[in-house]
């Protein structure tokens, strides 16, 4: 290799370009990017559907809870914030407490998938499948993809507990606040909007 | 050349090299056939031109994975091949067991499914063949230095072994019946064979541009990451139709539709690595396939897959013309343009000499590749033709087909170019050039990182 190459390439090493500046790992954040694709896809079929066929999205919507949805909001929203402050206590080089805040929300990840379960059988035992309608079609495939997250990420957050580097931290924290966000643009797509 | 048992490599690629003029060949013959319908049907039928044109394609490609891998692992791994004696059985089983399915196809045996017409006994000999290079390349990867691009390489071969043995999972119900088969079809040429792809780029990256190995490294976690992100569940959208549930035509869509992005990925990352390191790798011809290879395969496999990829838009057009023009330039960009990359880069170090046959091999590759976008336009205005007569005005197959017959010879003209550029590239690649003859030879040196 010729030096010329050298001295133009050793610069950029370490550079992830727009990644570099992200905290955590950079794949994680090509990984949240294409998440973030797929989930925005899925909703915007909601919104098509919602266009094309307004009168089967009412009734669709008419069957959820919104209550339920809703509690789910806060639950995972204060499971960010859990996971955020365990980011900031190890940080500061506590990698107990950092363990005990991310312990807790995994608490509340695993509250979210059982509020999740009482609404698939609330809808089970009103004979409620995914090939009822396009609607459930849709919100089967949405709230499920997204629940398999909740449980990628309570493996993620469980790896990252256990190693529990300040990288390492970040990243299940970053992959967590992308299944949280996701759900914060589910909820209002799928229950509220009329 | 650094180690002796690359060598082995040199036996893979020329078999690789017959098979592939073989099978244009008879692509050839199939475009003679859907302007003249009665050319040969007597003695070689259509169905049997196809199976040998398919699969003749399959096993080139496979056999020059195999040497590129031959050649790239003891490069990367700084070790001999565990053995060389194990890798010349393993292809003389593999050469043999192609001719045998070929010959047999001439007499009317096979099984008749798609792309795995083999008879049950050429199955378990490609596996055999299979698990003899596995054990081959995963030693040889234990006993040397394990670095991402031959742990890449190894991974997806093994995945390419493990899909192929779903060719032997074949329920009687049509839909499980094809639900497996796409495990085999799809997640190789969509999922695990682009792992193949960006290692063996990434490795010809290192070698022609000299950029260091960290920064290609992650473009090759970011592809590999993309591909299978994509590709896995991206098996939906050929299970639109098939009789499988409709979630799947939602799954297929979205996923499929980001199948462009490996692809763009790996535009980006070629171009790029050649503006970072320059281009003054003496071995032009090979530089030319690595970038042609990821311009074509983002064009056929990624634009011309999109097309027709989502469900409402495949619902017209499924199993027309259009879907013959993306798979021939997404097989010719992702994955001839691939092997020959790497073939027109590795051989001049096999046979010793200096990069020769450079322009030849360019004008080889300009011919064959502006034949294949040629065809490819030929065959999707076909296409496009063909889904409105037949599925949007409901005439009849054969009523169409007629009206089509004018790019069916534009199809066949195109496809002659392609065959004479094959002929030119094999003929750059195998014979040494005017300059190599008179000049003594002295060997190049192989580039360190």
């Amino acid at each position: 290799m010729n030096t010329a190459v050298e001295t133009e390439t050793d610069a950029g090493t370490d550079d992830w370009g727009a990644l570099s500046a992200l905290p955590g790992n950079p794949l994680m954040w090509v990984l949240i990017l294409s998440e973030m694709l797929v989930f925005g896809a899925l909703l915007a079929g909601f919104a098509a559907m919602h266009l094309i066929d307004p009168a089967g999205h009412a009734v669709g919507q008419a069957a959820l809870d919104p209550i339920m949805g809703g509690l789910n909001t806060i639950v995972l929203v204060t499971s960010g914030l859990f996971i955020a402050l365990a980011v900031r206590a190890r940080v500061d080089g506590q990698i107990r407490p950092a363990r005990l805040w991310s312990a807790a929300a995994m608490v509340l990840g695993v509250v979210f998938l059982a509020v999740k379960a009482v609404e698939y059988a609330d809808k089970a035992a009103l004979g409620i499948g995914m090939e009822t309608s396009n609607f459930f079609t849709l919100y089967y495939l949405t709230t499920g993809f997204h629940a398999a997250h909740v449980i990628a990420g309570l493996v993620v957050l469980g790896l990252v507990s256990w190693k529990c580097t300040v990288e390492n931290l970040e990243t299940g924290a970053a992959f967590w606040h992308m299944i949280d966000l996701v759900w914060v643009l589910i909820y209002p797509v799928v229950y509220l909007i009329r | 050349m650094k180690y002796e048992s690359q060598r082995v490599a040199l036996y893979y690629f020329a078999g690789a090299l017959a098979l592939f003029v073989v099978q244009v060949l008879v692509g050839v013959l199939m475009g003679t056939v859907y302007v003249m319908p009665n050319f040969l049907a007597d003695i070689v039928p259509f169905n049997i031109l196809r199976m040998i044109h398919t699969n003749a394609l399959i096993v080139w490609l496979i056999m020059g994975f195999f040497g590129g891998a031959y050649y790239l692992l003891p490069e990367e791994t700084e070790t001999e091949i565990y053995s060389t004696k194990l890798a010349l059985v393993q292809f003389w089983l593999f050469l043999f067991g192609a001719l045998a399915a070929v010959v047999g196809y001439l007499f009317g045996i096979h099984e008749g499914r798609e792309f795995l017409e083999q008879p049950l006994w050429i199955k378990v000999a490609i596996t055999i063949v299979a698990l003899m290079f596995l054990f081959n390349g995963t030693m040889t990867l234990l006993k040397g230095r394990k670095t991402v691009i031959a742990n890449v390489l190894m991974l997806g071969l093994w995945f390419m072994a493990l899909f192929f043995l779903f060719a032997f999972v074949n329920p009687t119900n049509l839909v499980l019946d094809k639900m497996y088969w796409w495990w085999v079809v799809h997640l190789w040429v969509e999922g695990v064979w682009e792992l193949i792809m960006a290692s063996l780029l990434a490795f010809l990256m290192i070698k022609m541009t000299g950029v260091d190995r960290e920064v290609v490294e992650k473009w090759l976690y970011v592809i590999v990451g993309l591909a299978l992100f994509t590709g896995i569940l991206g098996t939906g959208h050929h299970y639109y139709w098939i009789g499988t549930p409709g979630y799947w035509q939602w799954i297929g869509s979205i996923f499929s539709t980001f199948e462009i992005l490996p692809f763009f990925a790996m535009v980006v990352f070629a171009f790029s690595m050649v503006y970072k390191g320059g281009r003054k790798h003496p071995n032009q011809a090979a530089l030319l396939w690595s970038l042609g290879c990821t311009v074509l395969a983002f064009l056929g496999a990624g634009v011309w897959g999109f097309m027709h990829t989502l469900a409402p838009i495949n619902y017209y057009t499924h199993g027309t013309q259009i879907t013959a023009a993306h798979g021939h330039l997404a097989f010719y960009g992702a994955y001839v343009a691939l092997n020959i990359a790497v073939f027109t880069y590795a051989m001049p170090y096999l046979l010793k000499r200096e990069v020769y046959n450079q322009t030849l091999n360019m004008w080889g590759f300009w011919l064959a590749s502006g034949g294949m976008v040629f065809m490819t336009f030929a065959l999707t205005f076909a296409g496009v033709v063909q889904t409105h007569l037949q599925r949007v005005m409901g005439e009849d197959f054969m009523g169409v087909q007629e009206q089509l017959g004018m790019f069916f010879w534009m199809r066949l003209g195109s496809g002659v170019a392609v065959l004479i550029g094959v002929l030119m590239i094999v003929w750059a690649l195998a014979v040494p050039g005017r300059a190599a003859r008179s000049v003594p030879a002295t060997p190049l040196e192989v580039p360190a990182e």
